[in-house]
């Protein structure tokens, strides 16, 4: 028996040292996770905002390697700031919002760029935390990607039906005794979250299409909020797993190659009948 | 009714202003177990502000809001718009703020009449099918009180109709309070046993027939505003109201036996302002 595990253990060791596989494996950990959190980003119509807290990513990159602090710590909280800051310029309603998003989305991004520039004493591969670059996932960021992410998905469990109840109203919620702002901020921080743990592997500029694609593509084929996120759920590691697969084969980049199986399935969608769905749901 | 304690919820000279703009103010209501009471004012008067008030969502600046402890609200918005990116059954939609088992959600949709719907998306449902799908879903709640905001949009009159007497079935079985907001006086009031104009402020309150003659509500809607109430109550307790001009609203809709009102209407000095 105990060898059993034994061979097991090795098997599994000997697999997870295989780059491949454990880029396959942090992918498709990030995309069960995008699931859930991409509808959430699109039932609320938030992609915009998504992408503004995701390019603000780039200057949490440059701000990590100035103080020399954690890289995803320092991601996480450039992006909650932003968010935060989005909340509290939105309330005071100066700007629309889409002016205010187009301001802070592309501000944090060129300031992110310029801030790295800057430090010519760091060799940094500034195109690694564009695109991402899930062929050099350590055992570390595995460890990270699973623990996080279980965490979001643990958190997004407990919070669904608040979730979906203020999606769908924030005043019914309101009245009928949930809390809605709160909700708000608890999704705020785990898309920051989320953004953190996703840059190494899909990077700043394509983290959003891991949230809308698979939301997007999920829609077509489901009939309830929940069917749609665990939905979005598998498409996104089929996404990954093509797009791996693709890269693998012609040579291409990984992160994009994701995004562009992503697209793929999703026109796969736009030509199953509306009517099958109906009838199987 | 008139005991001072049993009450679900007063406000007590309760307003609220938003950047420094006073949106409401001065508003006494008491809302107490089986009674309905409706706010009636024009766009701007505050009728929302005073839900909000009451169902909570809205903090009073001025004066003060009692909730009876314990108090379970149950909620019929404004507007209601679901995206069409979330896939919603109705029945989904009955679990939007909590569990309900199969049984209790069959039941809540036979009584409004739309169990047939239950697998159907929200977004495919009509106006009048979309309102009472939301009245289950706020009375699967067992509320002591439902606040309900303008219910009849987007329904035509006989399913209006329709809907008032569903929610007055409503309160007859459960007992529950109702607070009712609507800028529509036709039908309204008259499913109503106590009425609060508003614009800005209060100005007047009481049984359907009092505000209806009160002059702070006649000037608000316009003379012609009285006979809408009219015609409703003639049907149902055949009064009449001694203004002649209401009458000969009347007479028109009630034309077989109101043909003296009429003749006698024909002289009147005041006739042509009807068809202003």
């Amino acid at each position: 028996m105990s060898t059993m595990i034994t061979i097991i253990r090795i098997g599994v060791t000997t697999m997870l040292e295989d780059f491949f596989v454990r880029a396959l494996i942090a992918g498709s950990l990030l995309a069960i996770v995008t699931g859930p959190l991409g509808c959430l980003v699109v039932w609320r119509r938030m992609a915009y905002f998504g992408d503004t807290m995701a390019h603000s990513a780039l200057l949490g990159v440059a701000l990590s390697l100035l103080m020399e602090i954690n890289l995803t710590l320092s991601v996480f909280l450039v992006a909650a700031v932003v968010a935060g800051a989005l909340i509290l310029l939105q309330r005071r309603q100066a700007l629309s919002s889409d002016a205010l998003l187009g301001i802070l989305s592309h501000s944090a991004l060129a300031l992110g760029l310029v801030l790295v520039a800057f430090m010519s004493w760091i060799r940094v591969d500034l195109m690694g935390f564009l695109f991402g670059d899930i062929l050099a996932v350590s055992m570390i960021d595995l460890g990270v990607i699973a623990g996080v992410g279980a965490v979001i998905l643990g958190v997004v469990s407990v919070f669904w039906r608040p979730l979906v109840a203020a999606t769908v109203n924030a005043e019914l919620a309101e009245a009928e005794g949930m809390r809605p702002e709160l909700t708000r901020v608890i999704l705020m921080a785990l898309l920051a979250v989320a953004i953190a743990i996703a840059m190494k592997i899909v990077g700043v500029l394509l983290i959003t299409s891991l949230l809308i694609i698979p939301a997007a593509t999920a829609r077509r084929l489901s009939r309830s909020p929940e069917q749609m996120a665990v939905m979005a759920s598998i498409l996104g590691v089929l996404g990954v797993i093509g797009g791996l697969w693709g890269s693998m084969r012609y040579d291409t980049p990984s992160g994009p190659s994701i995004v562009v199986a992503a697209l793929i399935l999703f026109l796969l969608s736009l030509l199953v009948p509306q009517r099958l769905i109906r009838a199987l749901g | 009714m008139a005991d001072p304690d049993d009450y679900l919820i007063k406000l007590e000279d309760a307003g609220v202003k938003r950047d420094g703009r006073r949106l409401v103010e001065g508003v006494d209501v008491t809302l107490r177990p089986r009674e309905i009471v409706t706010l009636i004012g024009p766009n701007g008067s505050g009728k929302s502000t005073t839900a909000r008030m009451v169902t909570g969502v809205v903090r009073p600046d001025f004066g003060r809001v009692v909730r009876r402890p314990g108090l379970r609200i149950g909620y019929v918005p404004q507007k209601l718009a679901i995206d069409w990116t979330l896939p919603l059954s109705v029945t989904r939609l009955m679990r939007l703020t909590a569990a309900h088992t199969d049984s209790e959600i069959d039941a809540a949709l036979d009584r409004v009449g739309i169990r047939h719907l239950k697998r159907d998306d929200v977004q495919h449902l009509s106006g009048g099918e979309f309102q009472r799908a939301l009245l289950a879903r706020a009375m699967l709640r067992k509320p002591d009180l439902l606040v309900l905001d303008e219910p009849v949009q987007g329904v035509d009159f006989s399913g209006e109709v329709a809907l008032y007497d569903l929610i007055r079935a409503l309160r007859d079985e459960t007992g529950c309070g109702i607070l009712l907001i609507s800028h529509d006086l036709h039908v309204v009031m008259a499913a109503t046993d106590i009425v609060i104009c508003l614009n800005g402020h209060v100005c007047c309150t009481g049984t359907p027939a009092s505000v209806a003659r009160s002059p702070e509500y006649l000037k608000l809607f316009g003379e012609r505003a009285g006979s809408a109430l009219a015609v409703y109550q003639h049907h149902h307790d055949h009064t009449h109201l001694p203004d002649g001009r209401v009458l000969d609203q009347a007479g028109h809709v009630q034309s077989v036996h109101e043909h003296t009102h009429e003749h006698h209407d024909h002289d009147h000095p005041h006739r042509g302002h009807d068809h202003a």
